[in-house]
């Protein structure tokens, strides 16, 4: 047992899948000499050498294709883009091969590939360095997206998404990197994918959140506790896609109102589809509309506009009370 | 280091060079210096946020090859960009807002020091996905084509974006359709940490040129005459009849890759930072101009005090200025009806 910030529990996953399963292989931009823009790759390198992390040009189409041809010969390979906002240049990639190869080879070659991409705003960063594009993961068949919010469930479910037979988006939020230390057993530790987590129980509302906007949820959770007696139900998707439409519907049958808060822009992002999928189950218990905290439609700004942008506190609140008094 | 300098033996040519012109370049290059010192103290004070990337060190490149072309000829840049933006005449103080993220900035503080756009001094700004302005340069191109002038696109860009797939459809679309653009790689032999051995099979960078048919050269990036005189010669070529160029200007970041990354982190040595750092462009150039007798000490020293002075104010300019009211967040996403 160690105290980790997700940096490190990132990188002890990769560590220990590394020494389990020769298969497994590191392949990005700087990620090895270097250690990786945000150190996640750190020592891994000097431990496993340039065989097996490798240092890519700057070609994120020739990473993520190269990945897909490793991959359909039984190597696992766990590519990095720098930033989320650089992957529309192997955007085609992910969608015409990644995504697809077990379905147009009727199941003879899979593709068995993580790519990870730091993601997210709030962080005094500019354009293409702060954005959230789960949505367009998510939207695609025949992807897992996966994204974790803190230091354990990080390391848990990469290991899960490194051994899954499936190619996962891994979406890590720069914000979590050193925001918080947790306890990371020693031993390797999995977690489902496609399951969500209720990690507060409660019947009056249920707060849907993932990433970055967990913390979030649970900090309105307690002062909606404190000062307005609510107790919310606080849902960490963890996996956006597939989506866990069991674990919201059973909540919102219990309390009958729902606010979703993302990063990501509002308008055909992730809150749609949560929002629809809780109507087709649990219709008949709702009371209220169901809200959506959101960025703006707009492209991310740069820090200077960021603040009125990405989802705080003070917006999750308002939502969560117009909700409850609806 | 595999690179061959022994090309660069010879100094350029001087003819043509008279004071007036000295003293704009000089002025030029230490403007840049002295904005990015001051960035960086900005950077350090929290004043910049987002990312900063320093172009010292490279200054010779912007500014001899700006030297070389007409002021309504266009320019694009990708993210190390504010030298190629103040070469092409923006105004310090509105760089420096956009840097500080402020209301009077270039971009209205929403875009950053990555992002500065200015159609006034047409620099079409400067683009932080690697690779992918080159396109955008071939384009600009064409419009100019299309409408029969004779401006050139110089495309500004790191030895870093040749190993991205643009990079190559850009050329060979420059070549097939000749279109009037310079491409203009700086070549400091990293991208990040990752030196040009590391990251291409070819290294000597000018060679890709020769692949797709266009005139290509290297030259001393860190003397800005042969700069001039080598972008001079493509701009002509260029203005004729389209013909494109590669040129690979030879230089090198004296400052680590983004401010947060030391000068002189794992993938290079001390020495060769320090080694590098005695051929500052600056002062060969200034050695060179007072040798030939184009400046004197008094110019000198009266041409840098005038640059802090600019500076300074442009410092000054963007703290007073405004952050982005919270309704700018909504604005010019579509034209406003
Ligand atoms: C498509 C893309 N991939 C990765 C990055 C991250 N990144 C930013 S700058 C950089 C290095 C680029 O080096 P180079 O083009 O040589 O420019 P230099 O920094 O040396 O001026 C990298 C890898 C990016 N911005 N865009
Ligand atoms: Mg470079």
């Amino acid at each position: 047992m160690a105290k980790l910030n997700m940096v490190k529990a990132l990188n002890l996953a990769l560590l220990q899948e590394m020494e389990r399963d020769e298969d497994v292989l590191i392949l990005g931009e700087d990620v090895g000499v270097d250690g990786g823009v945000f150190r996640v790759t750190e020592d891994l390198h000097r431990k496993f050498g340039s065989k097996r992390v490798i240092d890519s040009p700057l070609a994120e189409a020739a990473i993520i294709g190269a990945g897909v041809g490793m991959a359909l010969y039984g190597l696992k390979p766990v590519c990095e883009i720098q930033f989320s906002g650089f992957a529309f240049q192997c955007f085609h990639q992910i969608e015409n091969h990644v995504a697809r190869y077990r379905m147009r080879s009727q199941g003879r070659f899979h593709v068995p590939m993580v790519i990870r991409m730091p993601y997210g705003g709030g962080v005094r960063a500019l354009e293409h360095h702060s954005e959230s594009e789960e949505q367009f993961y998510a939207h695609i068949p025949g992807l897992k997206m996966v994204i974790p919010s803190a230091p354990r469930n990080a390391r848990a479910l990469l290991v899960s998404a490194i051994r899954d037979p499936d190619p996962v988006i891994f979406f890590e939020h720069k914000g979590l990197y050193h925001a918080a230390k947790e306890d990371v057993p020693d031993e390797i530790e999995t977690l489902p994918i496609g399951r969500a987590q209720v990690v507060r129980e409660g019947r009056d509302l249920t707060l849907i959140a993932y990433g970055a906007m967990v913390r979030l949820a649970r900090e309105a959770a307690d002062t909606l506790a404190e000062e307005d007696g609510a107790e919310c139900e606080v849902i960490d998707l963890l996996t956006v896609a597939p989506l866990d439409r069991d674990t919201l519907v059973a909540s919102v049958q219990k309390t009958g109102r729902a606010v979703i808060v993302h990063e990501a822009p509002r308008s055909f992002g992730p809150g749609a589809e949560i929002a629809t999928s809780i109507m087709d189950g649990a219709f008949l218990s709702l009371e209220a509309p169901i809200a959506r905290v959101t960025s703006w439609d707009v492209p991310f700004p740069g820090f200077a506009r960021e603040k009125g942008n990405v989802p705080d506190v003070a917006r999750v609140l308002s939502a969560a009370r117009a909700t409850l008094e609806f | 280091m595999a690179q061959k300098t022994a090309i660069f033996q010879k100094s350029a040519p001087a003819a043509g060079i008279d004071p007036k012109l000295a003293r704009a370049l000089y002025a030029d290059m230490v403007l840049i210096r002295r904005f990015e010192e001051k960035a960086a103290e900005g950077y350090a004070l929290g004043k910049i946020g987002g990312f900063l990337h320093l172009y010292i060190g490279e200054e010779a490149v912007a500014v001899g090859a700006t030297s070389a072309m007409r002021p309504d000829d266009y320019a694009i840049a990708a993210y190390r960009e504010h030298g190629h933006c103040l070469a092409k005449g923006s105004d310090p103080k509105r760089v420096m807002a956009e840097l500080y993220g402020r209301i009077d900035g270039l971009s209205k503080g929403k875009g950053g020091s990555m992002h500065l756009f200015d159609k006034s001094v047409n620099f079409l700004g400067g683009h932080a996905i690697v690779g992918a302005h080159l396109p955008l340069a071939t384009g600009a191109g064409f419009s100019i084509k299309y409408r029969g002038g004779d401006q050139v696109v110089a495309c500004y860009f790191g030895d870093g974006a040749v190993p991205e797939g643009e990079f190559h459809e850009a050329m060979n679309l420059a070549a097939l359709w000749k279109l009037p653009v310079i491409f203009i790689c700086e070549n400091n032999r990293y991208a990040m940490g990752t030196s040009l051995e590391r990251a291409l099979a070819e290294t000597e960078i000018w060679k890709f040129g020769r692949a797709y048919n266009m005139p290509s050269e290297a030259v001393d990036g860190m003397d800005v005459l042969a700069i001039r005189d080598v972008i001079g010669q493509a701009v002509a070529r260029a203005r004729v009849d389209g013909t494109p160029s590669l040129i690979e200007a030879r230089t090198y970041r004296f400052r680590g890759h983004s401010m947060r990354d030391p000068a002189g982190a794992v993938y290079r040595t001390k020495e060769e930072v320090e080694r590098e750092k005695l051929r500052d462009p600056i002062a060969l150039f200034r050695d060179r101009a007072l040798k030939a007798g184009w400046l004197s000490e008094d110019d000198l020293r009266s041409i840098e005090k005038d640059v802090a002075d600019r500076v300074d104010e442009a410092v000054a300019f963007a703290d007073a200025s405004p952050e982005p009211p919270i309704e700018e967040l909504l604005t010019d996403i579509f034209k406003e009806s």
